[in-house]
């Protein structure tokens, strides 16, 4: 009970900040739309690749667009950071505050401002041509593999954030990490079209996990096994990021 | 009953940076007690410990009877802490703020409402309390920053340094307010500041803290009237530091002598008496005076005898070891 007031309360602060400014979630959009038109329209002539089975290429790219948008929680830890430079974090740490608390609130906005961006991703493909052929329940599995791949992702960036405490490195770490990540994977390609040695690498690859069950959910035949299967993957790696997020809050205690 | 009690506290930082040399302090409930030091003493570890935000290497606290290492969450439940840098949020209003800081302490509902619309009047916020922090002065914020700490009605509070930055008049306020607390609310405080007076005004007992120990402890007055007389400070036309001591060393009388630049400080069983004759041995070297004045012993002069060294020196060497 205690748990969950003190998560829901610290959402509650990283929600209406978000509200504040709905320009930002306009504004991290850029990128993702970007990606989906004029990625999208760039590569049309990928469906004509021999071997390509995935209909029209834009209708293939959405799942992997929306996938990629999970990435952007990886800056999430930045908002510990500030925290830490004014005394916001050391009032939140003498503060009886369930630990959890600070990660997975941050998280829970994190996801919730990343379902809102996948909708509207999700809308403009359709406007512009793409079918989701499992409708709400093909798009709703889309968009929690996305949400669970976030999660993983901002939980990782408020554990480095807090462990680190510099802005620099996790923009280094962030910007090291996510590119390799986005192309390591099936996000952009199809997987019988990869390189040998990235169809390798890409089973390692939590994106490629939800780039495989996000796009199995949007596609034709939909293998139900296959998104289990890769969404528990990724539960079981936001358990991991979200133990490592709390114990770099208990850590930094430790070292103050 | 003692509301906080520490013992043999050590704590080193990477690097081998000593910020707790064996710091020991017990504070009565209900009164206000004062850490005095420069800046890099070891103050504001003692309160990192003493609020369960960093462990101690060795040694042992307990606040509020928990101990600090063993017991944190329920340290954690009787402390507030108003810190050195401001805790506030300053992307959410002054009541948002103290809404959530009183959730994390179980105030929740009605009591909530009533709690913080109460301690938004005390603290002046009532009409700008859904103005977002970052849009409040220095002095608004401040007190915002008092009010979180204050919000849940803490057994013990910590206040680090809590006046710095502030106009004088936000000072005295802000002083005028921790002297109301403790006598109300029947507060505990521990205060660091590196102000004398601060600690002189507010503290009923204190402690010099000196390269992370306390060097000593008492009362302000105990701590002064260990300096018997008064301090006589002269002050020369040019700094001569060799000459000025050897003139001044023969004289019957003085003790405590020190020179800095053109300073020079002595201690005098009667200070009125001691000046003519003090004049008269500078004259006969060559040294001529500019002022001089007579003082009754201030916490800085207590600081001087115990830490070895003026409180301004202490400053500027603890800034030069951290460059």
């Amino acid at each position: 009970m205690i748990p969950l007031r003190h998560t829901w309360q610290v959402a509650l602060r990283h929600i209406r900040a978000l509200l504040r400014q709905p320009a930002w979630v306009g504004i991290s959009l850029t990128q993702p739309v970007i990606w989906l038109l004029l990625f999208g329209a760039l590569f049309k002539r990928t469906a004509d690749i021999p071997g390509f089975t995935g209909g029209s290429y834009i209708e293939f790219l959405t799942p992997g667009v929306v996938v990629m948008l999970a990435l952007s929680s990886a800056w999430v830890g930045m908002g510990f950071i500030e925290d830490i430079n004014r005394g916001t974090m050391d009032r939140l740490l003498v503060s009886p505050i369930w630990r959890g608390a600070l990660n997975l609130g941050s998280v829970a906005q994190s996801v919730l401002s990343l379902v809102i961006q996948s909708l509207i991703v999700i809308g403009l493909a359709l406007a512009v041509g793409a079918r989701f052929q499992n409708g709400i329940a093909g798009v709703a599995a889309l968009v929690a593999v996305a949400a669970l791949l976030g999660a993983v992702f901002a939980s990782l960036s408020n554990g480095v954030a807090v462990l680190t405490r510099q802005r620099e490195t996790l923009i280094g770490i962030v910007t090291m990490v996510t590119l390799p990540l986005t192309f390591l994977s099936t996000a952009l390609m199809q997987q019988s079209l990869l390189p040998g040695w990235i169809r390798w690498a890409a089973k390692f690859n939590p994106v490629n996990w939800a780039a495989e069950a996000g796009r199995s959910a949007a596609a034709a035949n939909a293998d139900w096994g296959l998104i289990a299967s890769r969404t528990g993957f990724l539960a079981l790696l936001l358990l991991a990021s979200a133990a490592f997020a709390t114990r770099a809050f208990n850590a930094y205690q430790r070292s103050a | 009953m003692n509301a906080i009690e520490a013992s043999n506290l050590r704590k080193t930082y990477k690097g081998d940076v000593t910020a707790l040399d064996g710091l020991s302090l017990a504070v009565e409930a209900g009164t206000i007690f004062g850490l005095l030091g420069p800046n890099g003493a070891g103050k504001s570890t003692t309160v990192k410990i003493l609020t369960t935000l960093s462990r101690p290497d060795s040694g042992e606290a307990r606040v509020a009877g928990f101990d600090v290492v063993r017991d944190a969450s329920r340290v954690r439940r009787s402390i507030g802490v108003i810190g050195q840098k401001p805790g506030l949020d300053p992307e959410a209003t002054g009541r948002e703020n103290l809404e959530m800081q009183a959730e994390i302490y179980g105030i929740v509902g009605a009591a909530r409402r009533e709690r913080v619309e109460q301690i938004l009047d005390q603290i002046g916020l009532a009409r700008a309390g859904d103005r977002l922090a970052k849009t409040y002065s220095g002095g608004m914020q401040r007190r915002l920053d008092v009010a979180l700490g204050l919000v849940h009605r803490p057994k013990v509070l910590f206040l680090d340094e809590p006046t710095t930055g502030l106009d004088p008049e936000a000072r005295a306020e802000l002083w005028h307010e921790i002297e109301r607390l403790a006598r109300e609310e029947e507060m505990t405080i521990l205060l660091t500041t590196h102000y004398l007076e601060e600690a002189d005004r507010l503290a009923a007992r204190l402690a010099i803290v000196d390269r992370g120990r306390v060097v000593a402890e008492g009362t302000p007055e105990q701590l002064k009237s260990e300096l018997r007389g008064d301090t006589v400070q002269v002050e020369l036309v040019e700094s001569s530091n060799g000459n000025a001591l050897a003139a001044l060393q023969s004289l019957p009388g003085l003790s405590g002598l020190s020179v800095d630049g053109r300073l020079l400080r002595a201690r005098a069983e009667n200070g009125a008496a001691a000046v003519p004759a003090v004049l008269a041995a500078l004259e006969q070297s060559g040294l001529q005076v500019a002022s001089a004045t007579i003082a009754r012993p201030s916490l800085d002069d207590v600081y001087l005898r115990h830490a070895g060294r003026s409180f301004e020196q202490a400053e500027t060497d603890n800034r030069e070891e951290a460059l």
